[in-house]
């Protein structure tokens, strides 16, 4: 038999299928539509209670829904805030969880290895996937908040938090920053999950482990005598997307977050290559 | 280049104390049909799954295709088509999407031609009519049919298959036995592990025997049989004293039953047997050497019957 000549292309194909295999999964479907559902019953709820009563901030968070009965942007806001403490590090928990430990456990794992893909590669493409679904969810949530604040409650110009006012326009701007911090925020958690998902065969505990961590990071921040510890907390800045809703926008009180994140990626990367590099694969 | 597809070195794998596969030297030619053969547990997927990198040995080493592994695996695993433990898919989707998924993750394969492959490699495994189905709705047999295919998406050199007719009705075994026939006749190299003593009898050109994660033996199917000393049988009215004379002549594993005393010839010469027999006033109705069946060779090799290694 003459030998094959190996060429080995530079193909975006896995990632392509990774990211077909992530949107087919009715799973992944469900959780998106909750996603977006929550903003729309928001917005309901808001439009059916008396107009003298307004609903109360999440979590330190600053208070949008004071403002939703004015302008339906701040539907979009109260939305995140509310997935925020929840929701959304659950998505990405289901999706980070899934990651290696889901491939371990229908044994699709070991044939990926044999194809052959490289480990590194392998752990590239699933992180790519959950950074995507990082920046894809905040999106789905905003957007749904957009509609539906729009449809029940009109748009116009926004209040800042500063008080000034801008044009809805630069609203869906700051509205699109907001996201992309969250995204940068959830991409540290999906890094958090990636690694924990190299640790087991079973998805669901590395999702159930992930979801557990964020709510206990979420407390531990709330109690004033570990305040020692609040820097190192992943969800320590989480809240801080207001920010972006003051005039003029300060940057700068976004770096504690960014970096923080940069942290945990970096970190929780290497630990999940380090686990998975070598790794027995007895699945 | 070497003439080996696959050579292995002192191949050893520890869980915890338990050594699932001792110090293992395989050696399989090019262009074999290589029989894996041992019970359940005696550390045939083990020895897989160190072959194809999944695990690293605990001591020893080996090579594919004459290049070494695991550091070559980028450039070996490509020529390897491989099934290891049973089938491994997403039930959520068709068995047509699962190898569109495994030839995406391949960087050797080309995009374009990705289509035609896969419809060839479900047409040979004969699932072409259910590809559109989710492959949690599939049979077993169907599921691994479907592992099959996903080794044969590109031309492989070497083929290593791991108890490949699991799960498969008598129809399908047949047909995987054809293929592996098959690939074989197209220069493919096949590595077969099996428990089945049948399918290597029927498929095999060499065979490897394990035992309790040892490789106890590994030759050619002929020369292993040849080697394994024959039976000897004697049909007689006094097989007690036929029993005795067949032990005198050094034969091994004498057995009596009403009509007839048989037993393993050693180095005994079946003329000098028949002539002691006479000798001794053994009225001899029938004398027969039978070979050996696969089964008697392995007891022979491992003094114990094909059970489950413990
Ligand atoms: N991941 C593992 N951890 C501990 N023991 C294992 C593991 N995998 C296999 N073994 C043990 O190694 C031995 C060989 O198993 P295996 O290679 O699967 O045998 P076979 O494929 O020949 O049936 C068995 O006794 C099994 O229990
Ligand atoms: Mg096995």
């Amino acid at each position: 038999m003459s030998q094959v000549k190996i060429r080995r292309r530079v193909s975006s194909r896995f990632l392509a299928s990774e990211v077909r295999l992530i949107a087919v999964r009715r799973r992944n479907q469900a959780g998106l539509a909750a996603l977006a559902a929550v903003p729309v019953v928001i917005a309901i709820a808001m439009k059916v209670a008396a107009p003298d009563r307004t609903g109360r901030g999440q979590g330190g968070g600053p208070d949008f829904f004071s403002q939703i009965l004015s302008n339906g942007f701040f539907v979009a806001l109260a939305g995140i805030g509310v997935e925020l403490t929840l929701f959304l590090p659950i998505a990405i928990a289901m999706l980070a969880g899934d990651a290696v430990a889901g491939e371990a456990n229908q044994g699709t794992l070991r044939y990926l290895l044999t194809v052959p893909v490289g480990r590194i590669r392998l752990l590239a493409v699933k992180y790519a996937g959950i950074v995507m679904g990082a920046f894809l969810a905040p999106l789905v949530v905003a957007t749904s908040g957009i509609l539906a604040g729009l449809l029940l409650f009109g748009g116009g110009d926004v209040t800042t938090l500063s008080g000034t006012s801008i044009s809805f326009g630069a609203g869906l701007l700051r509205l699109l920053g907001v996201c992309l911090y969250l995204g940068v925020c959830l991409t540290a958690l999906g890094a958090v999950g990636l690694f924990l998902s190299t640790l087991t065969e079973q998805p669901m505990g590395a999702t159930i482990a992930l979801t557990m961590l964020t709510v206990a990071s979420f407390v531990l921040g709330q109690i004033p005598q570990l305040d020692w510890l609040h820097p190192y907390l992943l969800t320590q800045h989480w809240q801080d997307f207001g920010e972006l809703l003051r005039d003029p926008v300060s940057l700068s009180a976004l770096q504690p977050g960014l970096l923080t994140a940069g942290a945990y990626i970096a970190v929780f990367l290497c630990a999940a290559w380090a686990r998975f590099a070598g790794r027995d694969i007895t699945s | 280049m070497t003439d080996l597809a696959v050579a292995s070195h002192g191949l050893t794998k520890r869980f915890g104390s338990q050594v699932a596969v001792d110090a293992v030297d395989l050696a399989v030619p090019r262009g074999a049909v290589f029989g894996f053969l041992g019970p359940n547990g005696s550390g045939k997927t083990t020895t897989i799954r160190m072959l194809l990198g999944l695990i690293t040995p605990t001591a020893g080493g080996h090579e594919l295709l004459g290049r070494a592994m695991p550091d070559r695996a980028a450039d070996v695993l490509p020529r390897v088509g491989a099934l290891v433990e049973g089938p491994g898919f997403h039930p959520y989707l068709s068995g047509r999407d699962n190898l569109r998924r495994v030839d995406a993750a391949d960087r050797t394969a080309e995009g374009r031609t990705a289509e035609a492959r896969i419809a060839a490699a479900l047409d040979r495994v004969g699932l072409s009519a259910a590809a559109a189905k989710r492959y949690r709705t599939y049979s077993l047999g169907m599921k691994q049919r479907l592992a099959i295919a996903a080794a044969l998406l590109v031309p492989r050199e070497l083929l290593i298959l791991d108890e490949p007719t699991n799960g498969l009705d008598p129809q399908g075994t047949r047909e995987v036995r054809t293929l592996v026939a098959a690939l074989a006749a197209e220069g493919s190299t096949v590595l077969l592990s099996t428990h089945l003593l049948a399918e290597v009898e029927q498929v095999c050109t060499h065979v490897g025997v394990m035992h309790r994660g040892k490789l106890v033996a590994q030759e050619p199917l002929g020369k292993l049989r040849a080697d394994a000393a024959p039976m000897a049988r004697v049909l007689t009215d006094q097989p007690g004293a036929a029993a005795t004379v067949l032990r005198a002549m050094g034969l091994t594993e004498v057995t009596e039953t009403a009509a007839e005393a048989s037993g393993r010839l050693g180095a005994a010469a079946p003329e000098k047997v028949v002539a002691a027999l006479v000798h001794d006033g053994v009225p001899v109705r029938g004398f027969t050497v039978q070979a050996p069946s696969l089964e008697d060779v392995f007891v022979q090799l491992t003094g114990r019957g094909f059970d489950v290694s413990s």
